[in-house]
Order: structure tokens, then C-alpha cells, then sequence
């Protein structure tokens, strides 16, 4: 019989190890804290994930359900033990077909596929997907995953990173991800000075309530900690008002006196991590009186003001108006109407918010999670009431973002204590407070009429949106504005009428999430279009086709648009269609429970800010030794910038990408290249490098006047350049010292060109559109309303494709988003704030996927390239209803299609 | 620090439980979900370190599930086909890494309504076996399983094992969720049946997280026993089995659907069993 051991001997990574610990801590803390191996995530804390997947005796467990004593006497594998000497095969693998995008995940898949190869060393697919089944992932789609497993033992070489020219289009491997793969990356819990400090927030457990604090001196005293409020925040001279969009900023870091959102932080306890790890914060002396929660946006405008200065819980309006709706859809030969409700969807990345502040010199120094670090810098100043420059953000790796981490969350929370208590602060949220306090995708609730003439042409469409936008306005401007401008969809709409409103209410804050409203909207202009189809007996594809924006065409903005995609894709789809109906009608022939159908959608979108500036500044440089360094401000979620920007400034430049050296991003290190969101980083980020690249290639030939196809090499300390009359030569000792260290330099910005949109939203938004279509093919279980996804075939025009590897990333990644918000995702405020209540697809729930990468460039972007990274999950949902109804009959219009749902829905349509 | 015993004799294990105030603790799949702290409190009572708690034995009178033994033990173990159900139900429950930690003590003793251990072990007429200082006890499953989160286990008591009698025929198991993977079941049904000369002699079918316990289904049983294999889904009905279970309404499905589910489900499971059997 054992009693209390303290002194713990355990065996991880076959070293033996002595930890003195609580045997009942879980075995991931033990890992993380005290034996320093951070290369096991923690998602959840519950299981859910399975980022902290370890071996125990070769089996794999998750490390935060596993008692640190349940491991002595065993071995422990981790995935710093995965690699003694260079990567294992699976590593390899991962890299090589670019399985792992932010890498959160990464650990737990790979231990989970180590521990099924040892086994099972030939594994089939379906043993992979039961393998990988236990480890979510948010990023990928699982399918590259699952391809790198496959591959092991037979998965080529390394291949070399191309020659000087010839990085763009190049499947060339993601240059940041060696760490990914061997768990040496730094995700905001990650970093931490030894010794640093704990916050953890004290959050409204009511939707809406008003508080008072208690004996906090008192409180404090007995527990050795310190506690801030938002008068601590005002004390130091600052707004307590924070907004992604600074018009509207209106959020609290602290609730000063009124919460007005479940898990809105009122307060921050911070102490020592031995006292903050044993705090019970249930006592904290609060008394709270509850208000009457406005949920409801049916009912919001005239309840309750969830905000006093916005009387009738209107945030904003959108709108957009072209020629003359109701006289084109009187005229139309057919009119559909719809009435479309979707569910708040929550991002749930794996990584919950977390990160680290500590002050250097009379520098705020924050290394958390972010997508928009100088973003950050402007809010944590005014929250915090210092000048902009004393306020440096060094992203830490994002553990995928999709549009969340936009917005501050803990950055003026570990700032405020870093600030106070002159200690550095480390902040994690946990998986509850993640979900309850940072945004998700608006609830929608969406009617529209569109028409057609006898012939099939469109003839006029009408659509209104309303949009729950939350507690506090986030994007919810931005999401009413971008509604109205792409609710057409990527078809020739002549006359439109697009009206939308974001309310407010006491839910979650509604904010950015991979396409700002548009993947809502989409469905239902898209389920309309299978309704007029079938009023017209037309073929669906045959329709959309027929519709479909052309080079030259004005858009419903009346914005003349150039380099337009969408009917190539709908054009690389048909091979598909006709066979996918083909397969369908064969095998439902058969009859049975099981019904296949097809569906389709399409999606167009732009890239940037919707008729607001969005430069990207890019610096390159080159020092006296002949390092090149490329300053890329843009944050790499996992969606691929570090290497996709480097790819097109290596072109531009005229020198191979192997040597490049990338810097940043640091809002100290790196010039401003915007936030990562809106798909502009392909675009506007790389933009900026070619243009950068270009003016240095510039400055190199003018040196040695050199022709304009003059061939560059950079050798050591020299750059010798070489055209049809001969070679130049530079030697870089020789010239003198620029700015920043380097001497040679060139730093150069791009601003999409657009126009402001007039009071009907006449103008042109956006600089540069993408486009896409999907087809999906599904089976629907008759009896049970089941649907299962079986193939997304999804074409997209990306312009011109920089890295074929990394968009099919995104591709598959954005589907599997697409079919969680689709089939499964609905996040219920107080109820769903976990990820066994909150479901989002797993290995096992993915439909193969066959990207088709279309190249129609446009005019203005880099290359002729587009974004991509939004675009790929507005179709996916549409999609999978059109062939949920294709096979079934049944017309779902609240999402998610749960079975229980679809049954109903299958039940209407058969009487 | 928390106070931690892991012994290996039953006997030591019952003295610590006697005492009482002590949280039993197996995987921890089910305690560590409940908490947001880094360490379990306790005093704790490891469960899995006492002899003869993990593992399936055979003997004349049946069949011995130790406690501690788990999902993945149970899936890998060569048992008759009328486990069959009990092995799939081990294949479903969340995923590979929770079937190595969880055990079926566990799940037993949490006593969730969508346990999914529960139906198959019904159609195996299973029992537990309790012990304390006091003695030993056994009962039906379906007697120790009094509601959500409620058993029978009386203070200084564990559930040392789950014995089952000698059984015949065809186990089967079919899960229900909105997800393939780490899904908690909107439904699901188990059935083990006995054919001969195709009739179908004995059946014994269950269905979970459709009542506030799973549940054996005795009209339909009885409907069933007798029926030629060929009629047996006509003799699955609504009408039979439904008045049997007390679905609710969450955010996983509504009532109506999850009677009706388990409905669909159990006419498959039993139609699957029957053409296997003729097969
Ligand atoms: C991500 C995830 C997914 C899951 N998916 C499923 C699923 O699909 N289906 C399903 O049914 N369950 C699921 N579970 C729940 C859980 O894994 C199972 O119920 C498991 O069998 C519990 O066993 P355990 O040993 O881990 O229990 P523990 O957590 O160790 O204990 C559970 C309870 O039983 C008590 N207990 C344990 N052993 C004994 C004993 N011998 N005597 C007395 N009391 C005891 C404990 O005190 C505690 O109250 C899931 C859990 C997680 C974390």
C-alpha cells in the first residue's frame, strides 16, 4: 500500500526523471510546468481534444485525464521524445505533405499516429481515422493528416527549395514548419520568465447583471495575492474602451459596474503559481443583482438598451441598393422566397487564449496569441493609457485563430498586472472561459426573394438579414456591411435591394469568423437558386452558369469587375456533375434507407477591408555579410503567409527562397502589414514584398547597371549580376550602413485601391475578388436523418496559385468548417461551452476532397494572385443542403442540419 | 497534496474506503472532465492497482468483468459472440486514448444516462459485485442503476467486478450521435440474440439515453421471441417498444426523434443479427 507519495520517479522519454508532485496532479501539468516539456498542448482539459496526447507503455492517453502517479512505473513518450536524432519518418511525413497548419494539434496527432504505427505499421485509411479520431483539429480538414500517415515508409525524399524564379507556384514545403512538427513551436502558453506571475479573471456567471465588490483588501490579504479592477485600469489613465473598429469601440477590458455578457471579466486575481494553482475564487467577494437578459434579436430592438448609448440595441445598419428590386422580381417569370436561420458557431480553435506580459525598460512587452499584433498594440495603449511605441506585441504562434483572435482578449488583462505588480504575468484561458468570453460567428436570421425571367436570367433579388450581434459591436459593423455587398453571390444581379441590421443583445459577442457573414448569407441565396432551377426544369449547374458574373460586368455595388473566375470554376465542376448525378440516380435505383443527392454553391468574396484603407508595409534588407532578411509583419494563423509571402518577394527579387531569412512579426521588429483576416494577406501583405522585392532588385541593378532580366546571385559578402552583356558585381562590405543594420534596403507599401461605398452602397469595395464553387455529393439516411458527406469536389480561381500545397490546405480546412456549421455546429450560450457539448467534425466525419485550383488572374493582385482563405467555407454549407434536399427532398432552413432536423424536414416535404 | 493509496489487496482497499470521504478513482476520465483544477482532491482510493480488478475470466458459473478493466482490454479480449455488442460499445465510447484509461467500473458507477456501456451489459443479464468491509453483495445492473448519476453503491462500498451468466447467441450494438467520433450517444441500442433453426429462441434488447437509465425492453422481447428471422423487423414496432423508454429533450436531439431513432436503430441491429445468423 503506497501513501502520499510526493517524490515521484518517472520514466519519459526513456530518461528517468524524479518530480516532486501531487500524485493527483494531471500528468500534462506535470509535463508542461515542472519538467519543462511544452511540446504537449492542452486544449480542453476534459479529453476533448486530445492535444495532450502522450504515450504510456506505447499506448496513447491523454496526458490532462492521466494522475501524474498513474505513470510511475511506466514509460512516458512525448513528443520531444519523438526525435532524438533529426525527425522520425512520421514528422517527415508531416512536413512533406504540409499536415500541420498552426500546429496545435500537431503533438497530439503525432503521438496518436506513433502510437497506431508501432502496432499497425501498414494501417489502413479507416484504421488512421479510428487512430486519429480521439485528436480534433481545426485547421486541416484532417485530410493531409491522414495522407502523411498513410505515407510513412514510402513518402518521398525531401525535395529542395527551387532555384532563383521559380518559388511561386512551387508545392514547396511551409518554411516555419520544422517547429510545428518536432513541438519545439511557442504558442501563447509556452513562454513564460521564470518565476512569472498568474492572472486568472473573475467572470459574470449571468448573461446580464450588475455588481458590486466586497472586501477586496481583505480578500487579497488573506490569500497573498493582488486583484484589479477596471479602476485600476482607470487609475493608470486609461479609456476602458476597446473595438476592433476604433468608431465603435465600446468594450470593457474590466466591467466597470454592469456585465453585460456570460464570462465578460470583471476583475483579475494575480498572485504566484503555487497560490493561484490551489485559489478558490468562489468566495470572491462580489455581490451581483441580476437584469432581465435581452437574448432574443426578434425582440431586442425596443427592450432593454444592453448598452445606454445604443438606446434601441441597433448597432448598425448595411445596405445596398441597385436599380429596382420589387419591379425586377414583379417581372420575373418565377420568384423563391426563404426565411434562413443559423446558429452562433464558435471558432474553437485548439489553442484557448493565452499568453505572457512582462515590462523591459519602460516597454509593455505582451507575447500572446493574436491575428493583428499592431491591432493590438493601438488597443492595449488606450486600455492601459500609455503612448503607443512604450507597448510592444511579439505574436506568439497562433494555435489557429479564423477571425477570434482579432479581437484583444487577455492582452490588457496580463499588461494591467505586468504594469502593477512589475512582475512579469502569464495568463491561460480555460476552455469554458474561451468559449464563453471571446466572439463567435453571428446568428442570422435571413429572408430574400429572387426572381427570374422565362429564360433563366436573374431579374431582380431582395434580401434582409438580421444579425445578433452580441454584447458589444466587435466586427458586427463589418459584418452588416459585407452582407449586403456579396448576398448576390457571384452572379449578375440587376436589381437589388440588401438591408441589414446587427442588434445587440445580452449572447456572446458576435464578431469575425472565416468570411464576416457572408457563409450565412450565402445559404440562402443558394438554396433560392436550386428553387428556381427546378421552377425553370433547368439543370442547376446549367443555371448558375448561365448567371454567372463575366469579365466586364458590374457588380451589385456597381463596380465594374475584372479577372472574374466564378464561371471557370462552375465550367471545371462539370466533368463531376455529370457523373455525381449519374452515381446517385444508379445507386438510388436500388432503393433502401440510404438516398445519395448532389448539391451545389458557389462563392465570391473580397479581399481586404470593405472600402477602408488596409496597407501592408514589407522591408527587406540585406547586411554587410549578404544575410537577406524579409520583414513579414503579416501573423501566420497556420493559413501559410510566412511562406507565401516569402515566395513571391524571392520572385520579385530575382534570389532563390532558401535564402531568405524571415524577421518577425514584432510590432518592434516589423513594419505594419495589417491584420490576418478578410484573405488580404496573400494579396495585400504579398503585394507589398513584390513591390519590395521589385524596388530592391531595382536599387541591385541600377549598382551595376544591369538589364532588366539580369540574373542575381547572392554570394557571401558579394552580389554578383549577370545579363546578356556580362556580369556586375557588388560587394556589400563596400557599401555603407543604412538604416536598420542593413545596406541594401527597400521598404515598400500597397494599399488596395477601392472607393467608398454611397448611401446605397454604390462603389467599389474591394480591390480584388476570389471566387469558388462546390459540389457536394451526400447520403442521407432516410429513416434517421443522418447525412453523411461523401465527396467535395471544390474549385477555386485563386488568380494564380503561389503554393498549391498550402491552398489546398485551406481548402480542405475551410470544408471541414463548412460541413461543423452545416450538419453539427450550434453553439448555445451557457450550455455548449465545452468540446463534447459543442461538436466540430473529427477525423472520422470528413468527405474526401478534390480541389481543382483555377487560374483566372486579376489585374491588380500580386501576380495576378487572389485571396483564398475565407472563400473556401462559403460554399461548403449551401452546398451540402442542396444535395441534402437533392437527395431527400428535404428543405433545411435552420442550421445546423441535426438528424433530428433533417427527419423533420424529410417528414414535411413527403406529406 | 493530496492524500493518495493505490493498494494491491482488496482488503486494504476496503479498510481505506471504510473510512469514508474518499474519492474512488479509476481512469479519471469521468473525475478529471468534472473539474477545472489541476490535481483531483481527495483523499483518493486508486482502484487500479488491486489484484485481480482488471481483467475477464472465465469459470462454470459465468463470466468476471474485474472493475478496472478497460474499454480497450475489453474490445481486444477473445470473447463468444454474444459479447459482440459489449466489444462494439468499447469500440464507441469517445476514443482510442479514453478507451485505454476508461474502465467499466467506471462508467457503471458514473451512471450516465448515456453511458454506453450499459445496454450491452443488460442483454448479458449482467450483475455487479459489490464489496466493503461488510461483506460482498451482488445485484442486477439494472437494479445497482437507479437514475442519472445514481447508484446503489452505499458508502465504503466498491464495484469490484461485473459478473455475467453463461450466455448464448449474438451480441450487437449501434450508436446514434451527431459525430463519428467522441460523441455522447443521442441514442443507442444492444440486442443479443438467440436463433435456432430460424426462429429467434431468446431476445434480449436495451436501449440508452433514451430514459433516465438504459433500459431491457420486455414487450418488445416477448414480441420477438418466437418470430421467424425473416419477420423479425416487422415485429420491431413503435407501438411495443416506445411505451418502454422516457426520452427528454436537449440540445442533442428532441424526444420524439430519439424514440423514433431508437426505434430505426433496433430493427437494424436485430435484422443485422438475423442475417449474420443465416449467413
Ligand atoms: C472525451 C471523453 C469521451 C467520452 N466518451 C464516452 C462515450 O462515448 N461513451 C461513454 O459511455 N462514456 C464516455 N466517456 C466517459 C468515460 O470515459 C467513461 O464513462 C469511462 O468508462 C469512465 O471510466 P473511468 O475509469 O475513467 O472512471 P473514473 O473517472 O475513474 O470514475 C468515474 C466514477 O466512477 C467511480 N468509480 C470508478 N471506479 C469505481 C469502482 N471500482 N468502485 C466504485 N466507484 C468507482 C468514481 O468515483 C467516479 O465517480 C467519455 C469521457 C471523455 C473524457
Amino acid at each position: 500500500m503506497t501513501a502520499q507519495p510526493t517524490h515521484l520517479n518517472l520514466q519519459v522519454n526513456g530518461k528517468p526523471v524524479v518530480v516532486q508532485a501531487d500524485p493527483m496532479r494531471r500528468l500534462s501539468d506535470v509535463l508542461r510546468e515542472d519538467l519543462g516539456l511544452r511540446g504537449s498542448k492542452v486544449g480542453c482539459d476534459a479529453g476533448d481534444c486530445g492535444a495532450c496526447t502522450v504515450l504510456v507503455d506505447g499506448a496513447p492517453v491523454c496526458s490532462c485525464l492521466t494522475p501524474v502517479v498513474r505513470a510511475v512505473g511506466h514509460s512516458v513518450e512525448t513528443i520531444e521524445g519523438l526525435s532524438p536524432n533529426g525527425l522520425s519518418d512520421l514528422q517527415n511525413a508531416f512536413l512533406r505533405h504540409g499536415a500541420a497548419q498552426c500546429g496545435i494539434c500537431t503533438p497530439g496527432m503525432l503521438m496518436a499516429a506513433t502510437g497506431l504505427l508501432a502496432e499497425t505499421p501498414a494501417p489502413t485509411r479507416s484504421q488512421v481515422e479510428d487512430a486519429l479520431g480521439g485528436v480534433l483539429c481545426r485547421c486541416t480538414g484532417y485530410a493531409k493528416i491522414i495522407d502523411a500517415v498513410l505515407s510513412v515508409g514510402h513518402s518521398g525524399a525531401a525535395q529542395a527549395l527551387p532555384a532563383s524564379g521559380q518559388a511561386v507556384g512551387a508545392r514547396i514545403e511551409r518554411l516555419d514548419g520544422l517547429a510545428k512538427v518536432n513541438g519545439a513551436e511557442v504558442f501563447g502558453a509556452d513562454h513564460w520568465p521564470e518565476g512569472a506571475l498568474v492572472v486568472r479573471a473573475i467572470r459574470s456567471p449571468h448573461f446580464a447583471a450588475s455588481f458590486e465588490f466586497g472586501d477586496l483588501a481583505g480578500w487579497e490579504a488573506a490569500r497573498a495575492v493582488q486583484v484589479f479592477t477596471a479602476r485600476d485600469l482607470a487609475a493608470l489613465g486609461g479609456v476602458n474602451r476597446f473595438g476592433v473598429i476604433p468608431p465603435f469601440a465600446d468594450q470593457p477590458a474590466l466591467a466597470e459596474t454592469e456585465a453585460r455578457l456570460r464570462g465578460e471579466a470583471v476583475a483579475i486575481v494575480v498572485g504566484t503559481h503555487k497560490v493561484m494553482d490551489a485559489i478558490d475564487l468562489s468566495d470572491f467577494p462580489i455581490t451581483w443583482t441580476t437584469l432581465t437578459p435581452v437574448m432574443d434579436p426578434a425582440t431586442a430592438i425596443g427592450a432593454r438598451a444592453v448598452q445606454a448609448e445604443r438606446a434601441d440595441n441597433v448597432l448598425t445598419r448595411g445596405r445596398v441598393v441597385q436599380g429596382d428590386a420589387a419591379a425586377g422580381l414583379g417581372a420575373a417569370a418565377h420568384v423563391a422566397e426563404v426565411t434562413v436561420e443559423t446558429a452562433y458557431v464558435e471558432h474553437a480553435y485548439i489553442e484557448p487564449e493565452a499568453g505572457c506580459a512582462w515590462v523591459e525598460g519602460d516597454t509593455l512587452v505582451i507575447q500572446a496569441c493574436t491575428q493583428a499584433p499592431v491591432m493590438d498594440q493601438d488597443d492595449v495603449a488606450i486600455l492601459l493609457g500609455l503612448p503607443r511605441e512604450r507597448v510592444r506585441i511579439i505574436p506568439a504562434a497562433a494555435g489557429g485563430g479564423f477571425g477570434s483572435k482579432l479581437d484583444v482578449s487577455l492582452q490588457p488583462l496580463i499588461g494591467l498586472a505586468a504594469l502593477l505588480t512589475g512582475q512579469p504575468c502569464r495568463m491561460v484561458y480555460s476552455r469554458a472561459e474561451s468559449m464563453q468570453s471571446t466572439t463567435k460567428r453571428h446568428p442570422a436570421t435571413m429572408s430574400a426573394q429572387i426572381g427570374v425571367d422565362a429564360a433563366g436570367r436573374i431579374t431582380g433579388m431582395a434580401f434582409e438579414g438580421q444579425f445578433n450581434t452580441g454584447a458589444y459591436a466587435s466586427w458586427g459593423p463589418t459584418v452588416a456591411n459585407r452582407v449586403p455587398v456579396h448576398a448576390s453571390g457571384p452572379y449578375l444581379t440587376p436589381n437589388y435591394r440588401a438591408e441589414t441590421v446587427a442588434i445587440h443583445t445580452n449572447g456572446p459577442v458576435s464578431g469575425a469568423f472565416r468570411g464576416f457573414g457572408v457563409p450565412q448569407a450565402a445559404v440562402v441565396q443558394e438554396v433560392l437558386y436550386d428553387d428556381l432551377a427546378a421552377a425553370l426544369a433547368m439543370d442547376r449547374l446549367a443555371f448558375r452558369r448561365l448567371n454567372a458574373l463575366s469579365d466586364g460586368d458590374r457588380s451589385v455595388c456597381g463596380q465594374q469587375l475584372h479577372g472574374v473566375g466564378i464561371d471557370a470554376c462552375l465550367a471545371a465542376l462539370e466533368p463531376r456533375w455529370a457523373q455525381a448525378n449519374a452515381d446517385a440516380a444508379a445507386f438510388n435505383a436500388a432503393g433502401g434507407a440510404l438516398r445519395r443527392g448532389v448539391g451545389l454553391a458557389s462563392c465570391w468574396y473580397g479581399c481586404g477591408n470593405t472600402a477602408l484603407p488596409n496597407p501592408s508595409t514589407v522591408r527587406l534588407g540585406i547586411t554587410a555579410q549578404g544575410r537577406l532578411c524579409l520583414h513579414q509583419g503579416a501573423t501566420d494563423i497556420g493559413q501559410g503567409s510566412n511562406t507565401v509571402v516569402t515566395q513571391i518577394c524571392a520572385d520579385a527579387l530575382g534570389l532563390p527562397i532558401a535564402q531568405f531569412e524571415l524577421i518577425g512579426p514584432d510590432t518592434a521588429l516589423t513594419p505594419d502589414c495589417g491584420k490576418t483576416s478578410a484573405s488580404r494577406q496573400t494579396v495585400v501583405t504579398g503585394k507589398a514584398a513584390m513591390l519590395s522585392g521589385q524596388a530592391l532588385r531595382q536599387q541591385i541593378l541600377a549598382l551595376t547597371n544591369r538589364g532588366a532580366d539580369a540574373d542575381l546571385t547572392l554570394d557571401g559578402g558579394r552580389i554578383i549580376v549577370t545579363d546578356a552583356a556580362g556580369a556586375g558585381e557588388i560587394s556589400l562590405a563596400d557599401l555603407p550602413l543604412g538604416a536598420h543594420g542593413y545596406v541594401l534596403m527597400a521598404e515598400e507599401s500597397y494599399d488596395p485601391p477601392t472607393l467608398p461605398l454611397d448611401e446605397d452602397g454604390q462603389g467599389a469595395p474591394y480591390a480584388v475578388y476570389g471566387y469558388g464553387a462546390h459540389l457536394a455529393e451526400v447520403e442521407v439516411d432516410m429513416a434517421l436523418g443522418v447525412v453523411k458527406v461523401l465527396h467535395i469536389t471544390a474549385a477555386h480561381d485563386l488568380g494564380r496559385v503561389i503554393n498549391p500545397q498550402l491552398a489546398e490546405g485551406q481548402i480542405e480546412g475551410g470544408i471541414a468548417q463548412g460541413l461543423g456549421m452545416a450538419l453539427m455546429e450550434e453553439f448555445i450560450p451557457g450550455r455548449t461551452e465545452n468540446l463534447h457539448d459543442y461538436l466540430i467534425p473529427t477525423a472520422g466525419d470528413m468527405p474526401k476532397i478534390t480541389p481543382i485550383l483555377i487560374e483566372v488572374p486579376d489585374p491588380e493582385g500580386p501576380m495576378g494572385a487572389k485571396g483564398l482563405g475565407e472563400h473556401v467555407l462559403i460554399p461548403t454549407a449551401p452546398a451540402i443542403l442542396n444535395a441534402i434536399r437533392d437527395a431527400s427532398g428535404a428543405r433545411v432552413t435552420r442550421l445546423p442540419a441535426l438528424p433530428h432536423r433533417v427527419l423533420a424536414a424529410i417528414q414535411e416535404a413527403g406529406q | 497534496m493530496t492524500d493518495f493509496f493505490r493498494p494491491h489487496q482488496l482488503s486494504d482497499a476496503l479498510e481505506i474506503a471504510r473510512t469514508g470521504g474518499v474519492t474512488i478513482t479509476a481512469g479519471c476520465t469521468d473525475l478529471f472532465p468534472a473539474t477545472q483544477a489541476q490535481a483531483l482532491r481527495g483523499p483518493v482510493l486508486d482502484v487500479t492497482g488491486i489484484a485481480g480488478m482488471r481483467g475477464i475470466t472465465q469459470s462454470a458459473t459465468g463470466w468476471r468483468i474485474g472493475a478496472a478493466t478497460t474499454w480497450t482490454d475489453i474490445l481486444r479480449a477473445d470473447l463468444p459472440g454474444a459479447f459482440d455488442g459489449l466489444r462494439a460499445a468499447a469500440r464507441e465510447v469517445g476514443s482510442v486514448q479514453i478507451q485505454n484509461a476508461g474502465t467499466i467500473g467506471g462508467n457503471l458507477c458514473n451512471a450516465s444516462p448515456a453511458a454506453d456501456g450499459v445496454p450491452a451489459l443488460l442483454t448479458l443479464d449482467a450483475e455487479v459485485e459489490l464489496c466493503s468491509t461488510a461483506g460482498t453483495r451482488r445485484m442486477a445492473l439494472d437494479t445497482f442503476l437507479t437514475g442519472p448519476r445514481q447508484t446503489l453503491l452505499a458508502p465504503g462500498e466498491l464495484l469490484t467486478a461485473v459478473l455475467l451468466p453463461p450466455v448464448a447467441g449474438t451480441g450487437g450494438f449501434l450508436k446514434l450521435g451527431a459525430r463519428r467520433y467522441l460523441v455522447i450517444s443521442i441514442a443507442m441500442v444492444a440486442a443479443r440474440l438467440e436463433i435456432e433453426a430460424g426462429h429467434i429462441r431468446h431476445a434480449a434488447l436495451a436501449v440508452g439515453a433514451c430514459s433516465a437509465v438504459a433500459r431491457r425492453l420486455p414487450a418488445q422481447e416477448a414480441a420477438l421471441t418466437g418470430a421467424p428471422v425473416a419477420r423479425a423487423a416487422s415485429r420491431i414496432d413503435a407501438s411495443v417498444l416506445q411505451p418502454d423508454l422516457s426520452p427528454i429533450t436537449d440540445i442533442r436531439a428532441d424526444a420524439t426523434y430519439r424514440a423514433h431513432s431508437a426505434t430505426v436503430l433496433m430493427r437494424r441491429l436485430v435484422v443485422g443479427i438475423c442475417q449474420e445468423a443465416e449467413a
